[in-house]
């Protein structure tokens, strides 16, 4: 795409190509080396940080008492009730395992594509989806009534001679949730031990040498080992690829497998995958965009990124309208009574207010990311990925509530209206991931400094030998 | 077992990749085998130059992919058919469609923590102390911006003198002594 509107001397802009630069130019091992490192090693904590910190705390609190709330009254003190048995608890859990899906999505899918653009920004979006899987997790262990009696899930050998029932997508979740966690864990963490190495290597600080170097297991960077570690790379990053597809799939599947109308069709797998990396790539933007700005790092992250971003976030917004417009078109086509009206319910019922607001942050507003000038907008992009993550939340709600309220029987039919505690714990959450996420970027290399370098131009293996490398290193 | 003591190599820096894989494939060429390049990131074909072309990685990852596979699926064949049958729906007891979700998932943990874990133990990993660290300008640029290559003392063709001499005829920013 030629870029005309921008000026010719912009440095971010390739001559030849005319688009924007992934890194700017300049860098050299160690200048990015120094950049990523430098903020987690300084001994100068910046105010902001601390700020950030203690109001993510406060929400962390509020977390805490919610649930301690929970454990003592039961769940009784959410707004769940029959018909509408799931309510934010289940709203909240699809939301959060989406927002993970596009760490991975960048991690693992765009490492198969060979897409180096990705490398500025993979290890926080794995972060993201580490700390997002745990917010899921939450969920529906809180709503088991028992919470404490979650482990009853796993097949293990129990006094009680009972065993899983595996014909069920609840119990099919369990697995494919526990193998996402445990999967996203460990791509990050191996991702990370080279990086950990050097931390280890360039730390002034006795405690920073041993915890880094514990961590890093002694990496040294033999090429024997790098050869390994990219096998290795590779293999995890074509089975998480699977992975991600399998567990919004085996999501999607809790709702299609039961016979509710607005549930039961075979376009949900799709759509919900494509709904999931749609909201991620909006969260990779929400943290990103500040973290660039606060800690300077437009050099790394840069407008080439948030374009990127943009394009995949316009492209799986259009799957995700087109999955909206099938189920529109389905509920006609199918003739079927209930169906039908599920769908005049939807828009036009009690709730209809929050189909509208799904279809206004979902598919209107994001068309404006059509345009060039708006996608490299840093701050209307920030804008525009709180309005789609909105959308997506109400997306969940519209699912589980208007259907849930309006059965096949009126005599069935109820509301749902959510509780403080509902809210606090929503609430608290998004707290929890973002406290997760200050300690992140606090203590650990949130870009991946080995990838980086793989992506400067003096990295590459000439033919000739070299003199030396460029003055002023 | 006595800790080895002495010489464990000679360590020539380079400052870029391609002096260093022109070295590595010079020592190979000149016949020595045991020796090693120190990269901050991976240089594939500074392995190549050394001769490691094969790793069992994909072996591992493969073999623990299918255990998995096949402990699930026998896991869920075995609760369903003898230790806890249910009758779901009038399905049959061993209704193997439903069981292929969580078998794939297994499958697909199994592989990953193989793959991971595979990769650490055939590296050698975790190894907190090796040589290489004693080596003086090696924890400054080892993991930033320097290239390394070892040759090691227990390579039969190893001779102090003869190999400091051919090293530094490679071009290195400098050549050091590493001892155990």
């Amino acid at each position: 795409m030629a870029t005309k509107d921008a000026p010719v001397n912009n440095p971010m802009i390739d001559p030849v190509t005319g688009e924007y630069r992934v890194i700017a130019p300049g860098h050299t091992f160690k200048s990015v080396t120094e950049k990523v490192s430098r903020i987690v090693l300084t001994s100068h904590t910046p105010l902001g940080w601390w700020f950030g910190f203690m109001v993510a705390s406060g929400f962390v609190g509020m977390l805490l008492v919610a649930v301690t709330w929970l454990f003592v009254k039961g769940v009784g003190i959410w707004a769940i009730t029959i018909p509408v048995a799931w309510g934010f608890a289940i709203i909240n859990f699809v939301w959060w395992i989406g927002i993970g899906h596009a760490g991975t999505l960048i991690s693992a899918i765009l490492l198969l594509f060979k897409q180096g653009w990705r490398n500025s920004i993979n290890r926080f979006a794995e972060a993201m989806t580490i700390f997002a899987v745990m917010c899921a997790g939450m969920f529906p262990v809180l709503h088991l009534g028992r919470p404490w009696l979650g482990y009853w899930l796993f097949p293990y050998p129990n006094s009680m001679n009972y065993w899983p029932q595996f014909r069920s997508p609840l119990m099919w979740d369990v697995f494919a949730v526990s193998t996402y966690a445990t999967i996203s864990v460990v791509f990050w963490y191996m991702g990370m031990i080279p990086d950990l190495a050097t931390m280890r290597d360039r730390s002034q600080s006795r405690m920073g040498q041993f915890c880094y170097g514990l961590l890093s297991l002694g990496w040294r960077g033999s090429v024997r080992h790098w050869v390994r570690y990219e096998t290795a790379s590779i293999l995890l990053a074509g089975l998480a690829t699977p992975l991600v597809l399998s567990v919004h799939s085996v999501i999607s599947l809790d709702f299609s497998v039961a016979l509710m109308p607005g549930w039961h069709t075979t376009i949900f797998p799709p759509y919900f995958v494509a709904g999931a990396i749609y909201s991620g790539f909006a969260m990779v933007l929400t943290l990103a965009i500040p973290i660039r700005t606060f800690y300077h790092l437009e050099d790394l992250i840069t407008i080439r990124h948030i374009d990127n971003c943009a394009k995949v976030m316009l492209a799986t917004g259009m799957i995700v309208a087109y999955g909206y417009s099938t189920e529109v078109f389905m509920a006609w086509y199918s003739a079927s009574h209930w169906e039908y009206f599920m769908m005049w319910n939807r828009m036009f019922g009690p709730m209809g207010w929050s189909y509208w607001t799904l279809i206004t942050c979902n598919i209107a507003l994001p068309q404006l990311m059509w345009i060039r000038k708006f996608r490299t907008n840093v701050g209307l992009m920030f804008l525009m990925s709180l309005i789609v993550n909105t959308g997506m939340w109400f997306e969940r709600f519209v699912i589980v509530v208007t259907s849930l309220t309006r059965d096949y029987l009126p005599s069935s039919w109820g509301t749902y209206r959510a509780t403080k505690w509902d809210y606090m714990t929503f609430a608290g959450t998004l707290g929890f991931f973002t406290f997760c996420f200050f300690l992140f970027i606090r203590f650990l290399p949130m870009i991946p400094m080995s990838e980086l370098r793989l992506m400067l131009p003096q990295a590459k293996v000439r033919k000739t030998a070299e003199p030396l490398p460029e003055a002023g290193d | 077992m006595p800790l080895p003591e002495g010489l464990y190599g000679l360590m020539a820096e380079f400052d870029s990749p391609t002096n260093l894989v022109l070295a590595a494939k010079a020592a190979r060429n000149a016949g020595y085998r045991r020796m090693d390049c120190y990269t901050p990131y991976p240089v594939e074909e500074a392995a190549e130059a050394i001769g490691f072309h094969r790793d069992e990685v994909s072996l591992v990852c493969l073999v623990g992919g299918l255990l998995g596979l096949v402990a699930m699926f026998g896991l869920e064949t075995w609760i369903a058919l003898w230790a806890f049958p249910l009758n779901i729906a009038g399905r049959p007891y061993f209704s193997w469609p439903a069981f292929v979700v969580p078998a794939y998932e297994w499958t697909i943990l199994w592989a990953g923590l193989s793959a991971c874990f595979g990769m650490i133990a055939l590296n050698g990993l975790p190894k907190p102390y090796h040589p290489v660290f004693n080596a003086p300008n090696f924890r400054d640029g080892a993991t930033t911006d320097k290239f390394f290559l070892c040759l090691e003392s227990t390579d039969p063709k190893f001779e102090a003198t003869e190999v400091r001499g051919f090293l530094e005829a490679q071009s290195p920013v400098s050549v050091v002594e590493v001892e155990y």
